[in-house]
């Protein structure tokens, strides 16, 4: 049987919103993959040590508080810093489209902005895994 | 509301258009859909007669406004007296910008001031903390210590505003500054109006600002309580909501369920702390969601009213029918805001306003256009507080009270979303109350259970939302949006340094030894944060000092 693939999803940041990243995460499961949620306001090392340790081959990160700029970089740095290059980094939250080429830039896969669906998310993941 | 002779010719009637009108025009055009539901996905029928309100007795169940059980009203002649509240939520960046929109709000025709804290404001941090950091001022204006606090209400007369504060885990703290600011203005604090939202069961089901676990926390509310009572009598202490229970994903019923069996678990505190429940009741306030189905909103609010008085009467034993009222807010939904064709917003949220005026609502933001993408433009928040204008001057429904009373289908629905809240207040008690069930997690995974259908319904096409999953158009991306300049958490670090390096230390250290004292005791510890904050300490050296005795929430993470 075929390897399952692992998700994280994951909250950086203060912001309490996470109806998204639940919705994600259930959804993700639904379709077969293994997902571990992180719950809220994670630091980015917290993130990337989560990311290592469950071997995951998706990152999946929720901001709606609109410090994505801040925050998505620093986890993609330091998971290089860590010498992770085969994990597929997504974001998603309010995101500003004029923020989206910055973000990608900084090393973030894609990033998905309201009105996606789940569906098109699972998608994604499957043709776009890097390992 | 019909004697049992009416009813069966009522009966006889309907079995005879059924037959001879409705099945002959269902054979020739049958209906688009086999089920009809609300937004909340509960099942409506065709056609709602006397029959469905046969069980509800007008004068003990419906009744007259500013009478219990007060499902037309908390008061007798409601907007014939005086609009609602238009308070509409603002803040962001520094307290000097946000002054400067609350000034403006004022000038425009808003009557009362909304605070939008900034996250680590909320969390209790200050602006220099790592986990600060890519926050400061984005959601929110950033308050360090009283010297931003004094910024905020600059030219601002406290004794003429009422002030609605989006505060929570810290809620003593920032209300202790108000109260200082107030001071320095020479308004004593008996005069000063507004709400502090102070309602943590909420944080820990579905916004996530909370700081310090359960048991402390309600003990701080209840501190408040007492507090409030005598010194600032005219403050609503807590505004319990549903509006971020609904956000994440909860129905209309879970979300009165829900939210009042929070309303329960404080009442209790406050009477386990010794409180007569009629000194604090009558301040305790609401804050609900105004979604897309009209008619079920209006529904959900009245329900809400009811159910609430019922409880206090006859749950708790209250004698003032003050203790008995539900007043709320009302914020329109901003799940329901799409990114795409965000003009289209400024219909929903007109239809979600007039859901709650025609709730009774007692004060009301409305949501701006833009709010899927950003923070709002000050163009955008002058659209939707005209939103709001245009109801209450130009649409005739203020000048009746309660106008959808008496429809069939609002009092047959009224009661359902009652007897379903009270199911799952029920199934609440069971689990031993509100924080317990919130432990457990099954507030969370009812809320998360119904977020999940709705979206898989959004994407089956079940459910429409115009311009998202139909009517779908090639947009450019929207332009202008409102910005927050990521110098402004250089500007805040700043300032915390220059207000470190002026203030006197020493006292500060004192009064916070004292507030550490009172913490780990039993003292009210409203007047401690008082003394401290005066002398300048900051939010994050108060809240360090009750998370060091206090200790701090785990969130269970569920899926």
């Amino acid at each position: 049987m075929e390897k399952p693939i692992r998700v994280l999803i994951a909250k950086p940041g203060l912001d309490g919103h996470d109806r998204g990243a639940k919705l994600i995460a259930r959804a993700l499961r639904d379709a077969g993959m293994e997902v571990i949620y992180t719950g809220l306001r994670q630091t980015p090392e917290q993130i990337v040590a989560a990311a290592v340790q469950e071997d995951v081959d998706v990152v999946g990160m929720s901001i709606l508080s609109g410090a994505h700029n801040h925050l998505f970089p620093k986890v993609v740095e330091l998971l290089k810093e860590q010498g992770v290059n085969d994990v597929l980094i997504i974001g998603g939250g309010v995101i500003p489209d004029e923020d989206i080429p910055g973000l990608k830039e900084a090393g973030l896969a894609e990033i998905f902005t309201p009105g996606t669906t789940t569906t098109q998310m699972i998608e994604y993941i499957k043709n776009n895994l890097k390992r | 509301m019909f004697d049992k002779e009416k009813l069966s010719q009522l009966k006889t009637s309907r079995e005879n258009w059924e037959e001879k009108v409705l099945n002959k025009s269902l054979s020739k055009a049958p209906e688009s859909k086999s089920e009809f539901k609300t937004g909340s996905g509960a099942p409506v029928k065709r056609l709602y007669t006397a029959e469905d309100v046969a069980d509800i007795d007008y004068e003990t169940e419906i009744g007259y406004p500013g009478q219990y059980p007060f499902t037309r009203g908390y008061q007798p002649t409601m907007f014939r007296g005086k609009p609602w509240t238009m308070r509409m939520y603002a803040g962001f960046a520094t307290a000097e910008e946000s002054n400067e929109r609350y000034k403006y709000l004022v000038g425009q025709g808003s009557t009362g001031l909304s605070v939008a804290f900034d996250l680590p404001t909320q969390i209790g941090y200050d602006s220099d903390h790592s986990l600060a950091q890519g926050e400061v001022g984005k959601v929110g204006v950033a308050i360090d210590s009283l010297k931003d606090m004094e910024i905020l209400f600059d030219g601002i007369p406290l004794d003429k505003v009422s002030t609605s504060m989006t505060i929570n885990a810290p809620a003593a703290v920032l209300l202790a500054m108000y109260i200082a600011v107030a001071e320095k203005q020479g308004v004593s604090a008996d005069k000063l109006r507004g709400t502090i939202q102070n309602d943590i069961l909420k944080e820990y089901i579905a916004r996530g600002t909370y700081i310090f676990p359960t048991e402390p926390s309600m003990r701080l509310i209840t501190d408040i309580f007492e507090y409030c009572s005598k010194e600032v009598p005219k403050w609503n202490t807590i505004s319990i909501s549903g509006y971020h229970i609904r956000e994440a994903g909860s129905t209309a019923a879970q979300e009165v369920g829900f939210t009042l069996a929070d309303g329960i678990a404080y009442v209790e505190a406050a009477i386990k702390a010794g409180l007569d429940v009629d000194t604090f009741a009558p301040r305790l306030s609401f804050f609900f969601n105004a979604h897309n189905d009209l008619l079920e909103e209006v529904s959900k609010f009245r329900a809400a009213r009811r159910l609430w008085a019922k409880i206090m009467k006859e749950r708790f034993g209250a004698k003032s029918e003050k203790s008995m009222m539900l007043k709320f807010h009302t914020q329109t939904g901003g799940c329901t805001l799409t990114a795409q064709q965000p003009n289209n917003n400024i219909v929903r949220v007109a239809m979600q306003a007039l859901a709650a005026v025609l709730g009774g609502t007692q004060s009301l933001h409305t949501n701006s256009r833009d709010e899927a993408l950003a923070l709002p433009t000050q163009d955008s928040v002058t659209i939707a507080l005209r939103t709001q204008q245009i109801i209450a001057s130009e649409t005739g429904v203020t000048n009746t009270v309660d106008p959808l009373a008496g429809s069939y289908y609002v009092e047959a629905k009224t009661k359902e979303i009652e007897d379903q809240a009270m199911e799952y207040i029920n199934k609440i008690d069971e689990l031993g109350g509100a924080p317990r069930a919130i432990d457990l997690g099954f507030i969370q995974r009812e809320i998360s259970d119904s977020a999940y259908k709705y979206q898989m319904e959004i994407e089956s096409l079940d459910r429409i939302v115009v311009g998202m999953n139909k009517y779908q158009v090639e947009e450019e991306s929207p332009k202008g949006l409102l910005r927050v300049d990521p110098i402004v958490g250089e500007m805040q670090k700043k300032k915390i340094e220059d207000v470190k390096a002026t203030r006197n230390n020493e006292a500060v250290t004192e009064k916070l030894q004292s507030l550490k004292k009172a913490c780990e005791n039993t003292d009210n510890v409203m007047p401690f944060i008082l003394e401290a904050v005066k002398e300048y300490a900051t939010l994050g050296e108060v809240c360090g000092v009750m998370r060091e005795v206090f200790g701090e929430y785990e969130q269970a993470v569920l899926l």
